[in-house]
């Protein structure tokens, strides 16, 4: 009977943190590329929500995973933030125009 | 009459002159009367040194000084404490001395308002005769060495500024150098001998370095230092008195005006130096002595013979002066202290009298000085024929002068000293220029104003010199009459100037280094009018008559002479001189001794000069050069290393600086995307690099 074990949150997390790279590193859109952090910070969340479940580390890992919850709302609210002055100065969100910071 | 009062007259009769210099000096360019004011501050200055006279020779016995330090440097490393003190002496040799300076000042002064009129620096010429009166009064009245030494260059500066006057002429410019350079000569010596005293005495103070010697207390503990250091300073007499051989400067003086040759070469700035004698004479060793009587026969002979055949009225005087000058020096040498000072007194009254005439007829003549071209001029200028004529019976010797007895006591003096110490030559030299004397003074009187004019034209329009320039000669010429100095024409050793005013010197050296004759005995304890002993007075009183009578033959045989030679022709002249064409010659040319200088010294001077600055173009700049250019090689070589080498190293960093950059710039894209993959890039290497761990 296949039960579902460590290894199986992991291979998602992977999954998810592998999806949340791509999605950063490819994507032209800023708010895509926030959303690719989301997902980067989630898988991180499952790591450590499996590993409290798995482990014998009480509830440590899920009080973390709720404070990583609160980090990436106050994340995306200075990103977007910043992602709305930057359009407001060059009219655009493709991250690949915004290198002004190479000169 | 005070001391204090005294002391503060002879201060205000020291500085009114250099008053005079200043103020004449100052305001000459802008108030043309001025020199009028340098007139009567001497007139001043002289009515002062009489009555310092007066009151020094009648109410005080004792010496009175008066002092101050001047510098006080403490206590030096080294040299221990110095003390540098500033002082006048008022004794009976500077209360006279200052009398004559300002008498013959004066004279001079008034002689040449007449004398000098018209000339472009009229008030100029009286400020400098001011700073001369002013520097030889600071010669007179010093009682410090150093002080002595100090007035001893101004009146080489004076001097330097007078004889130059007319610099615009060369030979004047030419003299006053001359004058200047060979009076350092014996400077030089001068300075020695007064270092060598302070190093022993480390005072400057005459009276402490005389009460030293007396102690017993010799330069480095050596008596012969002592004869070392008279004798250097001795050298600066010799250079200031235009003694052989350093007598060359004076006859070349002669270029500056006339009544400055009154001034300096007859009466001050060459008496100086036998005054300095005079001044020391306590610290001369019988060795030093006798150093000097050579020096003053030497000086008393070569120029005489010299006088006999120039033609240069003024050059003829000044050979003179320095034949007389030699004769004060060789009195000084041979012990006859008193007669020297004497003949200083007599002397500077009848030869300036006699400059003075000369400047006379040089301006009666409008400015005509060879003899070769005078002649009658008695009948044109009566006064200065006179007034010369009393002064040249004075300078030959000749009886109810003031010269008979200066002269006379030298040649007794000598003649004692030849008695008593067996150097004969003394004497004979005395005779025999005694002689010379009265044959060139005639000559030189008998071309002057008797015979025929020689030069017609100019013989009309000669005229007597105006009042104002015969007074100083009247008056020079009645001081040179016996009766001022004694009452006795004959004797001058009861007279009042050499019984009571120039009284026997006292002598500092060790006995053992003095003649036999200078130590004292009983009677000079008992008789202080007896000079050094007994001894010596007896052979004085036993010389006395002798001298006397030998000098009468000599001075009329010198007359005589210059009679037939000039007067009556009884010997022709010109014969003679073809005859002995060689002496004539050596005696013309002045025994060589300017072309001796040019050829020995000068050139010497000179090629000197030129090797050294040869060395200085060749080694010198050589050594220079050379370092420059080694070091320019070299720096050529470091220039290279720097370019090639450090720069290049350099460049090479900076090239591959540029280059890394040029690599590494390309990760730098700006681009946030690209950074997070070169992070995970450098995650995923370090992940495989640290896995081990």
């Amino acid at each position: 009977m296949l039960s579902v074990g460590l290894t199986h949150f992991l291979v998602i997390s992977v999954v998810l943190f592998s999806l949340g790279i791509y999605a950063v590193i490819t994507r032209k859109n800023a708010v895509m590329v926030l959303m690719g952090i989301e997902l980067i910070l989630n898988s991180a969340n499952i790591n450590f929500v499996a590993f409290a479940r798995y482990g014998d580390f009480g509830l440590q890992g899920q009080i973390i995973a709720l404070f990583v919850i609160v980090l990436a709302a106050a994340e995306a609210a200075i990103a977007l933030a910043i992602v709305l002055n930057i359009y407001k100065t060059i009219s655009n969100i493709n991250v690949d125009e915004i290198d002004t910071l190479r000169d | 009459m005070t001391e204090s009062l005294m002391i503060n007259i002879a201060i205000a009769v020291l500085f009114l002159p250099l008053l005079g210099f200043v103020v004449t000096l100052l305001l000459g360019s802008k108030v043309k009367q001025i020199y009028l004011f340098e007139n009567i501050i001497l007139i001043f200055s002289l009515i002062g040194a009489i009555i310092l006279a007066f009151f020094k020779l009648s109410s005080f016995d004792n010496t009175i000084t008066a002092e101050f330090v001047w510098i006080d440097l403490g206590n030096t490393p080294l040299m221990g404490d110095i003390k540098i003190t500033l002082g006048i002496i008022l004794d009976n040799i500077s209360v006279l001395m200052i009398v004559v300076v300002m008498l013959i000042s004066s004279l001079v002064h008034i002689f040449s308002i007449e004398y000098m009129r018209g000339d472009p620096r009229y008030n100029r010429y009286f400020a400098y005769l001011g700073l001369f009166t002013f520097s030889m009064s600071g010669i007179v009245f010093t009682h410090n060495i150093l002080m002595m030494y100090i007035f001893w260059e101004l009146v080489g500066v004076s001097s330097y500024l007078l004889i130059g006057f007319w610099f615009e002429k060369k030979s004047a410019s030419d003299a006053a150098k001359k004058a200047f350079i060979v009076n350092r000569i014996g400077d030089i010596g001068m300075f020695i001998g007064i270092l060598i005293l302070y190093t022993t005495y480390h005072t400057f103070t005459l009276e402490e370095i005389f009460s030293q010697i007396s102690q017993g207390v010799l330069p480095f503990n050596n008596d012969a230092w002592l004869t070392i250091a008279g004798i250097l300073l001795f050298a600066g007499a010799i250079g200031k008195s235009a003694q052989v051989p350093l007598h060359v400067w004076l006859p070349d003086a002669m270029e500056g005006p006339t009544p400055v040759s009154a001034l300096i070469h007859a009466a001050t700035m060459v008496a100086a130096g036998v005054y300095l004698v005079v001044r020391i004479f306590g610290i001369f060793t019988a060795d030093a002595m006798l150093f000097i009587a050579f020096i003053g026969a030497l000086s008393a002979l070569i120029p005489a013979t010299i006088a006999l055949t120039q033609n240069d009225i003024k050059r003829v005087l000044a050979y003179s002066t320095v034949s007389q000058l030699g004769y004060m020096i060789m009195a000084l040498g041979v012990g006859a202290y008193a007669f020297a000072f004497f003949h200083l007194i007599t002397h500077a009254f009848f030869k300036a009298c006699l400059f003075l005439g000369s400047g006379s007829v040089i301006h009666g003549m409008h400015h005509e000085q060879d003899i070769r071209n005078m002649g009658g001029l008695k009948n044109k200028m009566p006064l200065t024929y006179y007034t010369f004529l009393i002064s040249s019976l004075a300078i030959s010797g000749v009886p109810l002068t003031s010269g008979f007895l200066s002269k006379d006591g030298i040649l007794a003096g000598s003649f004692a000293f030849a008695n008593l110490t067996g150097h004969w030559l003394f004497p004979l030299v005395g005779f025999f220029v005694a002689m010379l004397t009265a044959f060139y003074m005639f000559r030189l009187v008998l071309l002057t104003f008797h015979g025929e004019p020689k030069d017609r034209e100019k013989y009309e329009h000669v005229h007597e010199s105006k009042f104002i320039m015969t007074i100083p000669l009247v008056i020079l010429a009645v001081l040179s009459f016996f009766f001022w100095y004694t009452p006795n024409p004959i004797d001058p050793g009861k007279g009042w100037v050499l019984s009571e005013w120039i009284t026997a010197p006292e002598l500092y050296t060790p006995e053992n280094t003095r003649y036999e004759f200078m130590i004292p005995d009983e009677v000079v304890a008992v008789d202080s009018k007896v000079m050094f002993s007994k001894m010596y007075d007896e052979a004085m009183h036993t010389a006395h008559y002798p001298a006397m009578i030998l000098s009468l033959i000599m001075a009329g045989a010198g007359i005589l002479l210059a009679f037939m030679f000039y007067y009556w022709n009884k010997v022709n002249v010109s014969e003679l001189v073809e005859k002995y064409k060689k002496l004539y010659n050596w005696s013309m040319n002045k025994w060589y001794f300017d072309e001796f200088y040019d050829k020995t010294f000068v050139a010497g001077t000179l090629a000197l000069s030129r090797f050294l600055g040869k060395f200085d173009l060749k080694i010198i700049d050589g050594i220079v050069d050379g370092s420059a250019y080694i070091t320019k090689g070299f720096s050529f070589f470091i220039g290279k290393f720097d370019n090639v080498v450090i720069d290049g190293l350099v460049n090479f960093f900076a090239y591959l600086s540029g280059f890394i950059g040029l690599i590494f710039r390309r990760f730098q894209t700006g681009r946030v995307q690209t950074y997070l993959v070169f992070v995970l890039v450098s995650l995923v290497i370090l992940l495989f690099i640290f896995k081990s761990f």
